[in-house]
């Protein structure tokens, strides 16, 4: 280890240690405020471990990264131990069991021995010589997914998509005079409604259109694929600033943590 | 048994599975299925945990490189698995919710696990600042187009954006940049996107028909062949 490297990290501990005490005597009305102390404070340096990143990579960073891994693995393992395992399938299989977890029992049924032998075939993948034995539990799953997607897909995906795109193009229609004597830009004037309703309908036809590559895109039908091409741009565009605004809003989160929940310079 | 098997499977739970939906005795199927799927789901989980011990205990045993960050891991793994397997420091015992905020494995989420997963995600956004700073260019009408909807999403949003169009009267309301931002939501932007759901429906039931009825077989890796 080079020695601006344990400087860096003995000046890190110490700030912890000072945070820690810090943060501590903050909390004195509690009733563990060293301990709230330790954990505002490990919350603080994590994140800015987190933001280290932004520099450069560095022994802070790949500690964060390495511990987010093991944690999170373990937090996915215990979840789905405590919410799948003993409240879905031990009340199925054992009253006793069920009582000792002291969780409501089911109607026993012994189908549900079914997923758990399967997914101890699962585990077999770990085995070098019987690993291929957990295609069966994978083929379960996949089969599963294609049965339930299937039909799923098929309602909201499809026909529902599909039916929602057929709305009035004429909306609280009154005849043209009434259309232009009230004409206005207001947002929920009949102009914007009649637009939007416009705006889906041929929208999604362009955009059809654009991903249908069976056909040349020439003339009346590549006049549409090119509108097609304009709405999907919108799409990516307001995907876009949508998917900013929400990493910004966590960002926001993040920092207004540590400026007020840590450090205590804003209200 | 190492191809035929699963073939089989797939077929019979797939098939099982669509005419459930056309038969009314056996209509809950789909639900029965999905507490089997939730539960080999939780084995799942259990392999990828093996996998990480095994992964990270040969890292360590063979000094690989960056060796000491794998004690982190699995120092935070054992920790978190044990806080919450064992309900450490549940004041309502075993009956008690698990993510519990008094209990070692709620704490553990709410100082170590939500910081680190809300900023890894917060850090995108300077990413994303800093890629759309160098890619976008407004070359062409379609960059164009991108780049002002992009804009006016991200100005709708502010209170900057608010206060730019607060003047406009009533009768022009859409034109004010956050109902602008909204029109664009819930009409050009839906379009699209119901353009493209429409597709990924296609896509998805012609994958599911060509898996149940083996004709895509990738997911058995080399024996599928």
């Amino acid at each position: 280890m080079k020695r601006s490297s344990i400087v860096i990290l003995s000046a890190v501990v110490v700030l912890f240690l000072v945070s820690w005490i810090l943060k501590g005597a903050s909390f004195s009305g509690d009733d563990n405020p060293y301990l709230r102390g330790f954990l505002t404070t490990a919350a603080a340096f994590l994140t800015l471990a987190v933001f280290s990143f932004l520099y450069q990579d560095n022994p802070f960073y790949k500690f964060a990264e390495h511990l987010f891994v093991g944690v999170s693995a373990a937090y996915w393992m215990v979840l789905g131990f405590w919410q799948t395992l003993v409240r879905n399938l031990i009340p199925r299989l054992s009253s006793d069991l069920a009582a000792w977890f002291e969780t409501p029992s089911k109607d026993i049924s012994l189908w549900y021995i079914i997923p758990v032998i399967f997914g101890l075939l699962l585990l077999m993948r770990l085995s070098k010589s019987a690993g291929w034995i957990s295609r069966w539990p994978l083929a379960l799953i996949i089969g599963y997914t294609a049965g339930i997607n299937f039909v799923g897909y098929m309602r909201s995906d499809f026909v529902n998509q599909i039916a929602a795109t057929f709305v009035p193009l004429l909306v609280n229609w009154q005849g043209t005079g009434a259309f232009f004597s009230d004409f206005s830009l207001a947002i929920d004037g009949q102009f914007v409604m009649m637009l939007s309703n416009w705006v889906i309908f041929v929208g999604v036809m362009c955009g059809l259109i654009y991903f249908f590559f069976s056909k040349e895109h020439t003339g009346l039908f590549g006049s549409a694929s090119r509108v097609g091409i304009w709405i999907l741009m919108i799409t990516f565009g307001a995907s876009f600033g949508y998917t900013v605004m929400g990493r910004i809003s966590l960002l926001v989160g993040r920092l207004t943590f540590l400026f007020r929940d840590w450090l205590e310079l804003i209200g | 048994m190492k191809r035929q098997v699963p073939l089989f499977i797939t077929f019979f739970v797939g098939t099982l599975l669509i005419v459930s939906v056309f038969s009314p005795p056996i209509e809950t199927l789909g639900e029965d299925f999905s507490v089997f799927f939730d539960i080999i789901a939780v084995f799942a989980f259990f392999l990828g945990g093996g996998n990480l011990l095994r992964v990270h205990l040969t890292k360590i045993s063979r000094r690989k490189h960056d060796w000491a960050y794998s004690i982190v891991t699995l120092v935070g793994f054992v920790v978190m698995l044990w806080a919450g397997l064992f309900k450490v420091w549940n004041e309502g015992g075993i009956a008690a919710s698990v993510t519990a905020e008094e209990s070692l494995f709620g704490m553990i989420f709410n100082s170590v696990l939500i910081p680190l997963q809300s900023t890894m995600y917060s850090l995108l956004a300077f990413f994303i600042a800093s890629a759309s700073y160098r890619a976008f260019r407004a070359k062409n009408r379609e960059a164009t187009i991108l780049l002002v909807a992009a804009f006016i999403i991200l100005l709708g949003r502010t209170a900057f954006g608010t206060m730019l169009t607060a003047w406009m009267p009533s009768s022009l309301s859409a034109m004010e940049i956050p109902n602008l931002a909204i029109w664009i939501m819930n009409s050009p932007n839906l379009a699209g996107q119901r353009a493209i759901l429409i597709g990924i429906g296609l896509g998805v039931v012609s994958m599911s028909l060509r898996i149940i009825l083996g004709v895509e077989r990738t997911y058995l890796g080399d024996d599928g062949k």
